[in-house]
């Protein structure tokens, strides 16, 4: 097995998932599970070899041509992400086979969500920039299908757009800024830049590709500004945001900071955007977080917090910064999933996530208590959990950062005294206190809901407990980030310290707030709703609409409606291009029209196309215009035959003779008129039909011509057979030579029948009502 | 305007019609003919039964799913591509050929013999598709 066969698999498990649902509903979360955890046992048994540095590589040629390749690779970091993505979305399926059952049209869900981890992992396991691109974008899409699955209601429409503009717009600067990066190498795979970084900082491109790169990461990631799309994602059912915020997704932006950081260490331009906008997101996250009443929403504001650390610890690129990352990827991942799987769990037994309406859910649910219990004491910071020592280097990193250390330590301690006070809400005011819903008494969940997140948090503890357990995969990951240095020794007990000082005033703050709830929460929203309140969401889709009115106007402008105004565009627009063409190039005109013989047949064909030509002019009916374009036609085929255009030929008496039935039918459905048109009209169109027809002939001159330039046809003629073993050079060329045209048209053939049924349909609907 | 000659025409005529649609659409690697030219002429075997009988009648026809036919085109079109992608060196959209002997016979069939089969079918069911739609409004 490989990573690629891996990956294969899983875009071909989304293919049969919605049929593994219909057919197996009420197991198919199960099944649906094996093939991911059977990929993430796999990936663990390369864990050894790649901490002794193995690195596992996949390429297989795309477009050779342009020196595009599909490249996949396994290394430390990759392997991190690949297990995060795969394990957490075994245990995600799981859930979301139980949890799903209350759903509509739950097979294509599956479908979704499979997809989803499949571009997931193809993302966090290629090795060039192409792939990687390739496969953000993919994340991007099925992402946006997951968190509008609820269609019918407006709001999460229009958050699944929010977050496939927010995250489609950064991935355009994505591709842009990787293609920027990738100039100077002429290459796309990941070690020509990493085999020569310089190249690339000391070109005048580093800091636009560094702003493009910028965008794509804090986009997909919700960095601030970009962060507000991450709230609306909370629209998806539960399975997803809690995929979405743990393992994958903004998940991506950090991957690519961290895949790109070894280039760009050494760079005060990218290091210190990382911090700004870290530093900066991670107060807003959790500032944000302090006033909300939906478990959710906090849940989705804390995500935010955390990508905002994740930025900012990367970004001040010391062994104790980056180590500190690792550990609060894994701890993060491992709360995140549990909590958002808990907060579905909530929903559905009491089917509310307003804080304000619950109370004393442990009498009635101790398991899931004990669970989310122990996943919010990894989220405050608190031992045994692993998010203690997650907390700890957190300190250490920052009071060992080596400029501003003292604003980020700020910074990061009132964030987390903020994290610590949602926490106690949700632990306290959900699950202790007052009863206080209304209607049925909920129970515990159901076993398949509670697996998940019992299993994290089980390994949450367990590496809490055993720390050292953990290095020997972040070991591996720290040296793809960064490659000089060591992983810090990770312990539980650091002895009475600073930092320990530091945590325990940490939690003392987010106790002291908790105590004065009530008071707290109305102050922030006070200041929200007063100095803070940038509505940057709802500004997004003012935005949006503005673009739309303009975009109409643009459209009724030039798409008029009217048949004979888009002829005469085309028409003009073609015979001024030709004309211009024409004039700059200056070949000589033949001097006459070199024709093997002017057979009888040849002038008779002549005579006949003009006689249509003229009889169309001056005919008096449409039919008989219709009938007379078709005389003309059949002279031309005549032409074709003469030529040895056999194939065309047979095509244009069949369009010619399709044009008249078609038009026929519609000359049948058009009102009878007594004039064609006004003198004024006639004068016009006669102009442009001159116009159009000397540009022709003039053309036909020139191309009559010796040799006006190399003929491309030769090389079609002579390789027709060698190469496309075929003896008719037109089909060869459509078929082999020029095949990606004709994929082009046929599939605007189709479109267009498509097109033509929809209007046909419509008009009759219409006319019905 | 439904006349006994037409209709006893358009219906012996359809299964020569298509038969020989397929076969101008396979000579046309070597000789004139073709994917295009053949799915011209099988939709047209379809419209001129519909001409005769009426587009209701025609539309009761197994061939006349011309959705199905369309979309059929576009999947054989890709796999074709694909194939190259897959089996072949080349990449994508690149022809893979492959030569069978069968007694003192030779058969040479190609990815772009199957992506011509999909352009066949793209072309015969778009040409049904709209010329049905255009003819129902008569009704």
């Amino acid at each position: 097995m490989d990573i690629f066969t891996a990956i294969l698999l899983l875009f071909l498990l989304a293919a049969v998932a919605p049929f593994i649902n219909a057919s197996f509903p009420r197991i198919s979360g199960w099944i649906l599970s094996l093939p991911p955890i059977g990929i993430f046992l796999w990936l663990l048994s390369l864990v050894q070899g790649v901490s002794q540095g193995e690195i596992h590589a996949f390429a297989i040629e795309w477009l050779p041509a342009l020196g595009i390749n599909l490249m996949f690779r396994l290394d430390g970091l990759s392997l991190l992400f690949a297990l995060l993505v795969t394990g957490i979305g075994g245990l995600i399926m799981i859930y979301a086979g139980y949890y799903m059952r209350s759903y509509q049209k739950t097979n294509r869900f599956f479908g979704y969500l499979v997809f989803f981890m499949a571009s997931m992992l193809g993302l966090v396991a290629a090795n060039d920039w192409i792939s990687l691109f390739m496969f953000w974008e993919l994340t991007s899409l099925s992402s946006f299908l997951l968190i509008g699955f609820k269609h019918e209601k407006e709001a999460a429409r229009k958050a699944a757009l929010q977050a496939l503009l927010i995250t489609g717009l950064g991935g355009l600067a994505l591709l842009a800024g990787l293609i920027l990066m990738s100039l100077p190498y002429q290459s796309f795979a990941f070690d020509a830049v990493f085999s020569n970084p310089d190249l690339f900082t000391q070109s005048p491109l580093f800091i636009p590709a560094t702003v493009l790169l910028l965008i794509g990461a804090f986009t997909k990631s919700a960095i601030f500004p970009f962060h507000f799309w991450l709230p609306g994602a909370m629209q998806a059912p539960s399975p997803v945001s809690a995929y979405l915020h743990s393992a994958t997704m903004v998940k991506a932006g950090i991957y690519l900071i961290a895949r790109l950081h070894p280039v760009m260490e050494d760079q005060a331009f990218w290091t210190y955007s990382l911090s700004l906008f870290g530093a900066f997101t991670m107060f807003v996250g959790a500032w944000f977080a302090v006033s909300q009443q939906d478990i959710k929403k906090i849940l989705a504001y804390t995500t935010v917090s955390a990508l905002g650390t994740l930025v900012l610890l990367i970004g001040t690129s010391t062994a104790y910064s980056v180590t500190a990352a690792l550990v609060f990827l894994l701890v993060h991942a491992f709360y995140k999933a549990t909590l958002f799987m808990m907060a579905g769990n909530i929903e559905k037994k009491t089917s509310t996530r307003d804080i304000r309406l619950l109370g004393g859910l442990s009498h009635f649910m101790p398991i899931a208590a004990l669970i989310s219990m122990l996943a919010l004491l990894s989220m405050s910071g608190i031992p045994p959990m692993l998010g203690f020592i997650g907390k700890e280097l957190m300190y250490e990193a920052k009071l060992n950062a080596p400029k501003a250390g003292n604003f980020i330590l700020l910074m990061g301690f009132l964030a987390n005294a903020f994290t610590v006070f949602v926490s106690a809400r949700i632990a306290f005011d959900v699950f202790y206190g007052k009863c206080k819903w209304p209607g049925q008494l909920p129970k515990e969940p159901a076993l398949s809901l509670s697996t998940g997140p019992a299993v994290l948090v089980i390994i949450s503890l367990l590496f809490g407990v055993f720390p050292n357990s953990a290095a020997v995969l972040l070991e591996p990951a720290l040296k793809s980030i960064l490659p000089a240095q060591t992983l810090i020794h990770l312990k539980l007990w650091h002895g009475f310290n600073e930092i320990l000082l530091l945590s325990a005033l940490t939690v003392l703050l987010g106790a002291v707030l908790f105590a004065f709830r009530t008071k707290v929460i109305a102050m922030v929203g006070l200041l929200n709703g007063k100095y803070f309140n940038l509505k940057l969401s709802e500004r997004f889709f003012l935005g949006i609409d503005l673009f739309i009115r303009l975009t109409k106007k643009k459209t009724t402008f030039i798409q008029h409606g009217y048949h004979r105004f888009y002829l005469m565009t085309i028409l003009i627009t073609a015979s001024v291009l030709l004309f211009l063409s024409i004039f700059k190039l200056s070949f000589p005109l033949a001097e006459q029209l070199e024709l093997n013989s002017w057979t009888i047949i040849l002038l008779a064909a002549a005579v006949l196309i003009m006689v249509g030509a003229i009889a169309t002019v001056v005919a008096q009916s449409r039919l008989v215009a219709l009938v007379s374009t078709g005389i003309s036609g059949i002279g031309i085929t005549v032409i074709f035959v003469l030529f040895s255009g056999v194939d065309c030929a047979i095509t244009m008496i069949m369009v010619e003779t399709l044009t008249i039935v078609i038009g026929a039918m519609v000359v049948y459905h058009l009102p009878k008129y007594l004039s064609f048109s006004n003198k004024f009209a006639r004068w016009r169109d006669m102009s442009i039909a001159l116009l159009f027809g000397v540009v022709m002939g003039t053309l036909a001159f020139l191309s009559a011509n010796k040799k006006p330039m190399e003929k491309v046809s030769d090389y079609y003629l002579e390789n027709s057979l060698s190469k496309g073993y075929g003896e008719n050079v037109v089909n060869v060329i459509l078929v082999d030579f020029r095949a990606l045209d004709t994929l082009g048209e046929i599939i605007v053939l189709g479109l267009a029948a498509i097109g033509i049924v929809a209007l046909l349909t419509l008009n009759k609907t219409k006319s019905k009502n | 305007m439904e006349t006994e000659i037409l209709k006893i025409a358009a219906k012996h005529l359809k299964p020569f019609l298509l038969i020989l649609s397929l076969f101008v659409f396979y000579r046309g690697h070597n000789e004139p003919g073709g994917g295009f030219i053949g799915g011209l002429m099988a939709g047209m075997a379809l419209v001129l039964y519909a001409g005769a009988f009426g587009v209701e009648e025609a539309k009761k026809l197994r061939l006349a799913k011309p959705l199905f036919f369309i979309g059929l085109g576009f999947g054989l079109a890709l796999i074709s591509s694909l194939l190259g992608l897959l089996v072949g060196q080349g990449g994508f959209m690149t022809a893979v050929w492959n030569q069978w002997q069968f007694a003192g016979f030779s058969l040479k069939l190609g990815s772009p013999l199957l992506f011509d089969l999909g352009v066949y079918f793209v072309v015969a069911g778009m040409l049904v598709k709209v010329i049905f739609s255009v003819m129902e409004e008569d009704v």
